[in-house]
């Protein structure tokens, strides 16, 4: 029952999106002009292509997010039988975490977590 | 408390009289869609007038009062009218694809969440049995929708705004996720009906006393920023951005990313209202029995919706409080203060519950 939810609720979605641009399509006016099409920027035509090298401080934290999601998705069936294993599993899992932090405190040393 | 299951048996009963079990299944499918469908606009509707209405009291104005009476109640039914008649402007040069199909990526992200809230007793549609999960999951879709609009809509503007959306909501879901972890080391399961059902004496906020508070605190500021608004809506900062990553989104494509964001808020308030302030249980104290049975008769999805709107109030006053961050002190506050701060929690909670000091 529940994958069929699942599927019904993405389908209300598209539906949803999709209807609302039917009606919009319907409804709306519609005229063709180039210069209306122009990238809403400063009044004067773009310089150069919008798709270009970006700054990679961002890629840096995507990066480190990475790391921690997937720390995150190790944890969570822990989480679930945290009282049936007791502080032995604690343990275990603080060496795991542990392994991580080190990970966090070199990308804190190197300045990875600076913006400049 | 009205169990809302006795509705929904006696459809399921009714239609089973007439129609064999294929033909059930799919009209209930259609009737959850209609449903959620509804609740989703008429939510949007109400939160679009809330927020309007609270922000010009934070700014002593008198906001909407013309459309519908004095509290200009119709106001945002006018303006829903009016953004469906507006023109979708073809942009030259744009990713075509990618640029229709991220609203239906946004719209696909808040609507999975919506559908797995439990509104009220017997109002819950996905319950899977890792509900909290899934949750996670279904919130990082949104980053994707975002990043695809900024991608594709070839202006620089877009572009900047995309970019710092990513690192963003990337960032501040880590705190969600961990915060939302310290709750299901506390409950021992995922699934939202049993964590619901785990608070019918007292809510965790209370049973789980200190590590529950500062998940939840760490919580709202982290879904706060999740959702881009208040002091972290650096991705649409209108005076560096004009609009961020929907400037080149006109007529109801804007209207998809708007509503997405208004639902956004929502559902960070109600799975903050599930997992720490007990979803639609009424608020018992133990041993007061009177008290505990009068509060019983309010109806459960009240209860829900209430302390929804309760926390999404805190989050409209510190929209309205605080002026905006740069993005360095937001990635500062994420990185260098509420992960470690996260993982501490973590850690206080696991003794917590291993050597049960909780109520």
């Amino acid at each position: 029952m529940n994958s069929a939810l699942l599927v019904a609720v993405i389908l209300t979605a598209i539906i949803m999106v999709a209807g609302a641009l039917a009606i919009a399509a319907l409804i709306a006016p519609s005229s063709f002009n180039l210069q209306k099409g122009e990238p809403y920027e400063c009044g004067i035509p773009t310089r150069g292509t919008s798709w270009m090298q970006f700054k990679v401080g961002y890629y840096l934290f995507a990066i480190l997010f990475l790391m921690f999601d997937v720390e995150a998705v190790f944890l969570f069936p822990w989480a679930v039988i945290v009282k049936d294993l007791g502080i032995i599993g604690l343990v275990n899992v603080l060496f795991f975490v542990f392994i991580l932090i080190l990970g966090l405190a070199y990308a804190w040393r190197k300045g990875a977590l600076e913006w400049k | 408390m009205f169990d809302f299951k006795i509705v929904t048996d006696w459809i399921d009963q009714t239609l089973r009289s007439y129609l064999p079990d294929f033909g059930v299944l799919v009209i209930e499918l259609i009737l959850v869609g209609i449903a959620l469908l509804a609740a989703y606009a008429v939510f949007a509707i109400i939160l679009i007038w809330f927020e309007r209405k609270i922000c010009a009291w934070f700014q002593c104005r008198l906001g909407p009062n013309r459309v519908g009476g004095r509290w200009g109640l119709l106001q945002t039914v006018a303006d829903t009218i009016k953004i469906l008649v507006k023109e979708l402007i073809p942009i030259n040069h744009i990713d075509k694809f990618l640029f229709y199909l991220a609203p239906f990526i946004v719209i696909l992200g808040s609507m999975l969440s919506f559908g797995a809230l439990p509104f009220g007793k017997g109002l819950h549609a996905i319950d899977f049995n890792i509900g909290v999960f899934y949750f996670i999951a279904v919130s990082s879709l949104g980053v994707l929708g975002v990043l695809l609009a900024g991608w594709s809509s070839n202006n620089k503007f877009s572009m900047i705004g995309a970019m710092r959306s990513g690192a963003q909501m990337v960032s501040y879901e880590l705190s969600i996720g961990l915060s939302l972890l310290t709750m299901v080391i506390f409950a021992g399961t995922m699934q939202v009906s049993q964590l619901v059902n785990q608070q019918a004496d007292m809510w965790f906020i209370f049973k789980g006393h200190i590590p529950a508070f500062i998940a939840f605190v760490i919580y709202l500021i982290a879904g706060h920023a999740e959702t881009s608004r208040g002091p972290f809506d650096l991705p649409e900062a209108e005076s560096e951005l004009t609009a961020g990553y929907h400037t080149e989104y006109s007529g109801i494509q804007f209207g998809f990313y708007y509503l997405a964001e208004y639902l956004n808020m929502f559902i960070i308030a109600a799975i903050a209202t599930t997992i720490f302030l007990g979803g639609w249980q009424p608020f018992h104290i133990p041993g007061w029995d009177g008290f505990n049975q009068v509060m019983d008769y309010i109806p459960t999805p009240l209860w829900f919706i209430g302390k929804t709107f309760f926390c999404i109030f805190l989050s409209l006053w510190v929209r309205w409080t605080f002026p905006r961050l740069r993005i360095d002190q937001l990635l500062r506050l994420e990185w260098k203060y509420l992960l470690p701060l996260n993982l501490l929690n973590i850690l206080l909670m696991a003794l917590v519950v291993i050597s049960g000091w909780h109520f």
